[in-house]
């Protein structure tokens, strides 16, 4: 196999440009559906649980009762969205998917509270959504707890005891998310799927096409040998993934608030071997197929799934079986979104991050060389045949 | 340099059990126009790919340009020039952007590039047209851009597979013209075709039937020295019913329908002459006219396939006049 040679790279270069450039459909699908996925995703794709529809059945109708509801419907979380005359009522206003949850208050709630009794306050939830109904129940045992707090002080106070604090008071802090919002934690998972997708897709279909248009023959006739290739068609290609990832970025910081807080040079090392990852995985593809279809469907299957599923862009990998968190650390994605979550959210420098950063540059190396590899090895292939209809 | 530009021994190659080429030798002297005459599927481009060292033979030898095949295939590619018959240009590229790009890939430099694309432009009649794009073109134009595409470097020899298919008329005898232009500059031409009418404008010649050559020279030594017996033109009613009667004749060397009239090969041309009219005559079919002509190439091609091969798939009858 030769070696690069610089005039053929420019060649190629200069000619995928031109060819990208007029492609009017490839250069959308490059700049613009990156854009457009991040808005899509980004705004559809929440698991923050906020606004849950609330009835309450008031049996007690008191002035506690009363300021019990006022706890609820006064954070964001929850509108109350019915009061009923009673338990029966509920039922079919959950099931309709009026209500997401609902707040049962006993007769004589506001007695028993002064009596010093614990008064059992009964919540329904609607548990067909496992995870919007879990957060839920979070949010009312949260809120209820705070109440039942107050009413204990208050009581004290009452008593003659007061300036009584309780004795251990749990002050949780959140750090690199403080707000917890989920899109601080998707963003980035969004940014390396979207970059994933993007680029192996577009460049699949770069050697393949030319296979079916015959000039790859002309090519292979011609003085440039396959590192020439390779590299011509990565360039123009890795030059505009990057584009659109600062793009993409852009949109994070002014639509979702997600700013880059570490080093952005750091980033910028991941993205690069992340984005020739990608380019080598789609080049390669590229090599071993014969149609652009094939091609096509290969490089959305193996670039898609791993990343939107193994890579713990929404589910954490320390939850998934063995065997599956075994497969997971053979996906580039894993590694990348590790390292941008870690850079983007937490400041987190080299010393953080460098197996990551490690991990993406071998993975680069690999699938770049085995795709000049496999076109050095396909100069000798047999042709395709497809029956005997032409020689 | 050795004489002959291509030296083929006994090349094969097989495809799983399917024998594409099947031993095939032949030589081309520099500087000739040789044609390599089949239907489609008879093993034309096949051969031409494994001589251009894109494809690895399962059996022979053959060196091009005096360079093994198998041995040298770097050395082959540089000192050749390819075109296959789908006019392998990049059609979101101007013509000018296409001669520039192949240029640069056949690793000239910046100057010479320069001074061939006006030879090019002119040649292919797109002067003026530097800014279009390829894929505007008309399939003429594109086939003369590739033809200047692929001689861009002026290599030694060109081979050019069914250069001519899907082409019209007009454009296929300025193409020729073409090459032989090119051939009068010295370059050897190695043209595949399954239009047998182009086959007159080679110098040399080798019919392929189903992997194997099955007869070689020039037109006119394959016409006369191919075919010894007299070849009757006969206009007839009805002729697709006539074929089918003569073919099972004891006396009937060959026959073929051309249009609305048949030709017959027969053993002597007077009892031939009585024979037909008396077999057609018990049919009640009409014979208006019978001729003595001389054997075209097609008529040469359709006796060498049924009197050497086995029946194949391909039938004779596909190669278009």
């Amino acid at each position: 196999m030769k070696g690069p040679t610089l005039g053929g790279i420019r060649s190629v270069v200069k000619k995928e440009f031109r060819e990208i450039r007029r492609d009017s459909r490839s250069l959308g699908f490059m700049i613009f559906l990156p854009a457009f996925l991040l808005l899509m995703f980004g705004f559809a794709l929440t698991l923050d649980v906020k606004h849950i529809a609330l009835a309450v059945v008031d049996g007690d109708g008191s002035q506690a009762s009363r300021e019990l509801v006022d706890q609820f419907s006064t954070t964001e979380y929850f509108d109350l969205k019915a009061v009923l005359p009673m338990t029966t009522a509920i039922d079919p206003l959950m099931a309709r998917e009026d209500i997401g949850a609902a707040l049962v208050i006993p007769p004589r709630f506001a007695e028993d509270l002064l009596a010093g009794r614990s008064p059992s306050v009964q919540v329904l939830l609607d548990g067909s959504n496992a995870m919007t109904g879990a957060t839920a129940g979070g949010y009312i045992a949260a809120i209820l707890q705070t109440y039942s707090q107050k009413i204990t002080l208050e009581t004290l106070a009452r008593r003659g005891l007061g300036g009584l604090a309780a004795p251990v008071a749990a002050e949780v802090r959140v750090w690199y998310n403080p707000e917890l919002r989920s899109s601080n934690f998707l963003i980035p998972g969004l940014i390396a799927f979207i970059l994933m997708v993007i680029v192996t897709i577009s460049t699949a279909s770069s050697i393949v096409r030319e296979k079916e248009r015959g000039t790859m023959d002309q090519l292979r006739i011609s003085s440039l040998g396959s590192p020439d290739l390779i590299i011509g068609k990565m360039i123009p290609y890795a030059l505009i993934s990057l584009g659109s990832a600062h793009l993409v970025l852009l949109l994070s910081q002014v639509l979702f608030g997600v700013g880059i807080k570490g080093s952005y040079p750091l980033l910028l090392l991941a993205m690069v071997l992340f984005v020739c990852g990608a380019l080598g995985q789609g080049l390669f593809i590229s090599s071993i197929t014969r149609t652009q279809q094939v091609a096509f469907l290969l490089a959305l299957l193996t670039s898609m799934l791993p990343t939107f599923i193994l890579s713990g862009f929404i589910f954490p990998v320390r939850n998934m079986p063995a065997v599956v968190q075994a497969i997971t650390y053979f996906v580039p994605a894993r590694y990348f979104l590790a390292a941008l979550r870690a850079i983007v959210l937490k400041d987190a420098g080299l010393a953080a991050v460098w197996p990551q950063i490690l991990f993406l540059a071998a993975f680069a190396l690999l699938a770049l060389g085995g795709s000049a590899a496999r076109m050095g090895r396909g100069e000798k292939e047999p042709r395709p045949r497809r029956g005997r209809a032409r020689a | 340099m050795p004489a002959n530009a291509v030296e083929v021994k006994s090349l094969s190659k097989r495809f799983g059990a399917f024998t594409a080429v099947d031993a095939v030798s032949f030589s081309v002297e520099k500087g000739e126009i040789f044609g390599f005459l089949g239907a489609n599927g008879a093993g034309k481009s096949t051969t031409i790919r494994m001589l251009c060292a894109l494809l690895d033979p399962t059996s022979g030898t053959a060196s091009v340009g005096g360079f093994d095949i198998r041995r040298e295939p770097e050395k082959v590619k540089r000192s050749i020039g390819y075109m296959s018959q789908r006019f392998s240009l990049y059609d979101d590229l101007t013509v000018a952007e296409n001669i520039r790009f192949f240029g640069g890939a056949y690793g000239l430099n910046r100057g010479t590039v320069a001074s061939r694309l006006p030879w090019v432009l002119e040649m292919a009649g797109l002067r003026g047209r530097e800014g279009s794009l390829a894929r505007t073109l008309s399939v003429g134009w594109k086939q003369r851009l590739a033809l200047g595409c692929a001689v861009l470097h002026e290599p030694g020899i060109v081979f050019l597979d069914e250069p001519t298919g899907g082409v019209d008329p007009a454009s296929r005898r300025r193409f020729w013209e073409l090459i032989n232009g090119l051939s009068e500059q010295g370059m050897t031409i190695f043209v595949t075709t399954h239009y047998l009418d182009e086959a007159e404008y080679c110098n040399d010649i080798r019919l392929i039937h189903a992997g194997r050559i099955v007869a070689g020279g020039s037109p006119t030594e394959l016409k006369t020295a191919a075919i010894r017996h007299p070849i009757l033109e006969v206009a007839c009613d009805r002729p697709v019913e006539a074929l089918e009667i003569l073919q099972k004749e004891p006396w009937v060397v060959d026959t073929s329908i051309f249009g609305l009239s048949l030709h017959v090969g027969v053993g002597e041309e007077a009892e031939g002459r009585r024979l037909l009219a008396d077999r057609l005559g018990r049919a009640g079919i009409a014979v208006r006219r019978v001729d003595r002509i001389m054997p075209s190439l097609e008529d040469v091609f359709i006796h060498e396939i049924e009197t050497n091969a086995a029946p194949g798939p391909a039938a004779a009858g596909e190669a278009k006049p």
